[in-house]
């Protein structure tokens, strides 16, 4: 137990000192960071107060969305700087020590980890491609077809309902049977452009704040040389895959391919 | 914040909010620091942020035309 002496937060480990931060540059609890050098690594840290970030406050804090939305963009934000000048391995969020000297501990005893996780991530970013469900236009059997019986027989109005309903529940197995299908070749397809590859489970579509269900939440770490080719090849996937949306993100600081167990997905 | 008033900027960060709580939550590399929050706790965060999530865009789609496919 630490009383009022405030925290060391670690945002990640970078292999030169990434040089001065702009002036500006806030941090988790609006603190700029400062670099810490050990085993010839350097941890990028800042310093936080000891009331929102104790293992009770921070236990608290992490289930207030607001709190959490703004650390985890605090955390993000210094990532990103620092990635601008050079390969850096995240930290999870919240990575916390009492002093300076569990910092430079843990470079010691993790260096070889981190060195590996440098030379892994350098020279490559990490993209994010999501695919989401959706029907293309006009499918068949769209509501508002003449209701005319297969061989011209009479219909009524009710064997009319049951028959454009009988289509459109057809359509709408088809089109998730081929989003599914789509999404597997979509991963497997980009999977060549990547040194390595994630799969991440698909976010709920409230919290991702979209209608249609997403049936692919991937991570890539490709070679930076490789981008353009990767982006080619999304533009060409969502040119033949009716069935899905894809969406990019990134270039992210390479939080999906530093943690034991990670690296390559399904293949 | 459960009023009304959401307009797209907001609604286009919490979107990438969720992609940022994928990686930050559950990439990185994990340290035993000093103060450990182990995997359950975290996982515990995501689904209270869930149903958090949850219950802010049932009251947007309340007050929303029901939407459909073309």
């Amino acid at each position: 137990m630490t009383a009022n002496r405030g925290w060391v937060w670690m945002y990640g480990v970078t292999g030169e000192p990434p040089g001065a931060f702009a002036d500006g540059a806030a941090g988790v609890g609006g603190v700029p960071p400062r670099t810490i050098t050990a085993a010839g690594l350097t941890a990028v840290v800042g310093d936080v107060g000891d009331g929102e970030y104790g293992e009770a406050a921070l236990r608290r804090n992490l289930e207030d969305l607001d709190w959490l939305a703004r650390t985890a963009r605090a955390h993000h934000a210094i990532l990103e700087a620092a990635a601008e000048r050079g390969p850096v391995v995240p930290m999870r969020l919240a990575t916390l020590f009492t002093s300076d000297a569990g910092v430079t501990g843990t470079l010691r005893d993790r260096a070889e980890d981190f060195r590996k996780a440098l030379s892994l991530i350098g020279a490559r970013s990490e993209w994010g491609v999501k695919a989401y469900a959706v029907k293309p236009a006009d499918p068949a059997g769209a509501p508002g077809r003449p209701a005319a019986g297969p061989d011209g027989q009479a219909t009524g109005p009710g064997a009319a309902y049951l028959q454009r309903r009988r289509a459109q529940l057809t359509a709408s197995k088809d089109a998730s049977s081929e989003a599914m299908a789509s999404a597997r070749t979509v991963y497997a397809e980009l999977s060549r452009f990547a040194v390595s590859s994630r799969l991440y489970p698909p976010q709920a579509p409230d919290l991702a704040g979209q209608q249609a269900p997403m049936v692919l939440n991937a991570a890539y770490l490709v070679a930076d040389e490789r981008a353009g080719e990767f982006a080619t090849a999304i533009d060409d996937l969502i040119a033949t895959h009716r069935f899905v949306q894809l969406t990019l993100t990134g270039p992210w600081p390479a939080y999906s391919f530093v943690g034991e167990g990670d690296g390559s997905g399904p293949r | 914040m459960t009023g009304p008033g959401y307009d797209p900027v907001i609604q286009a960060e919490r979107i990438a909010l969720v992609d940022l709580l994928d990686r930050v939550l559950s990439g990185g590399v994990v340290i035993i620091g000093d103060i450990t929050l182990s995997i359950a706790e975290v996982d515990l965060v995501r689904v209270s942020l869930r149903a958090l999530v949850t219950s802010i865009s049932g009251l947007m789609e309340a007050m929303d035309e029901p939407r459909e496919y073309n």
